[in-house]
């Protein structure tokens, strides 16, 4: 019989909790979605469409926390424990940073070093995107680029 | 060294689970830090990627249909929440498994589990369709039909990600259907009855938080942002 652990739980809240966070969890996706259709009519390059991107990428963190925190249960866990999985994880704030600088550097340096790419990313393309693969079911490319022409 | 832990020299002189937790509860935790590890990589993979590149497609164009609606129909986000909620819903009837388990109740474990795999396929459904109709679209790895969001050429970066990684997740979602089947089979069988405890439930729904968990992120990497 190896069940031997005790499990009387570091329980919390209970079928109250789990109801409090489902509905922060939908609340969270319904801002998130508001957002999301908010951004579509804004202009590209404008820095209120990066706030809400912004605003989203906080919004799936905190959806992150509670799914971790109360529904895989971690909050309730004694906090060696919970040091053991968040502390590894505190490494993908390095990650994340150094390899968006990276790529976004890289952009840079092609922009201003090879024309060609330089060039490639200014051709407007306007009725459909070659096929460089050339097959037949492929022809329904066309409305997503007939509405790009409209644009 | 902790403060927060009641008698520290207790918990680690031996004899007892110093963490609290079952051996095999433990290593589903690490499992999923690993497995967060592998998503990660795809996913900051795919943002270097796309911070390197002058134009990307925009995904209201891309992801807006919807099934059974007439071709051409512009419904940007809908599928995909409709998808987001299903994996959420399906979250919350396993955490109802969990707690059902810890009451032991036989009852409202089959009721729960069975509404977190019906939850499950019917993603794993929305994602089929997804597939299948963007596939008939010409996108597939190794082809991009979308043009970037400024009406440049795109690269075929846009799908190989978008297909790797959420197709990905989806086999995680598969496998967590196959193990919430199998966590069923067992709870039909008395087998956690005659444990006396359902922590095999537990541990089984860590596993489909995390899917969902991981959805969160593709859901904002690829549809939102």
């Amino acid at each position: 019989m190896e069940h031997t652990v005790a499990h009387e739980e570091h329980s919390g809240g209970g079928t109250k909790e789990i109801v409090r966070v489902t509905v922060i969890l939908s609340v969270l996706t319904i801002i998130e979605l508001a957002l999301g259709f908010w951004m579509i009519d804004m202009p590209l390059e404008s820095s209120l469409r990066l706030a809400v991107k912004g605003a989203i990428i906080i919004l799936m963190l905190a959806k992150a926390f509670y799914i971790v925190a109360y529904f895989m249960h971690l909050k309730h866990e004694l906090k060696n424990m919970i040091m053991t999985i968040v502390v590894p994880l505190a490494l993908f704030v390095w990650f994340i940073t150094a390899f968006l600088y990276d790529g976004n550097s890289f952009r840079n340096l092609r922009n201003t070093y090879d024309p060609h790419f330089k060039e490639q990313s200014t051709i407007k393309v306007e009725k459909k995107a070659e096929s460089k693969h050339g097959e037949s079911k492929h022809e329904e490319a066309k409305p997503a680029a007939e509405k790009k022409a409209v644009e | 060294m902790s403060t927060a832990t009641v008698t520290p020299t207790k918990l680690w002189g031996g004899g007892k689970s110093p963490f609290n937790v079952e051996y095999g509860k433990l290593m589903m935790w690490y499992f999923l830090m690993s497995d967060a590890f592998t998503f990660g990589a795809f996913l900051i993979s795919y943002g270097t990627i796309r911070f390197s590149t002058n134009g990307w497609p925009d995904p209201n164009e891309v992801f807006k249909s919807f099934p059974f609606a007439p071709e051409g129909v512009h419904a940007p986000l809908v599928f995909v929440s409709i998808m987001t909620f299903i994996l959420i819903i399906s979250s919350v009837t396993m955490v109802l498994a969990v707690h059902a388990g810890h009451n032991m109740d036989k009852k409202g474990v089959v009721k729960n589990l069975i509404l977190t795999i019906v939850g499950g396929i019917a993603f794993l459904s929305c994602q089929a369709w997804e597939w299948n109709h963007l596939y008939h679209e010409g996108a597939w790895w190794g082809s991009n039909p979308f043009l970037n969001h400024d009406g440049t050429a795109s690269s075929t970066n846009f799908t190989n990600y978008f297909f790797t990684i959420t197709g990905f997740h989806g086999f995680h979602v598969f496998s967590g259907v196959v193990i919430n089947i199998i966590m069923l089979i067992m709870t039909l069988m008395d087998k956690f009855e005659q444990r006396g405890h359902y922590l095999m439930i537990e541990k089984a729904g860590l596993y489909w938080h995390f899917v969902d968990l991981v959805w969160v992120f593709v859901f904002t990497c690829f549809y939102l942002i």
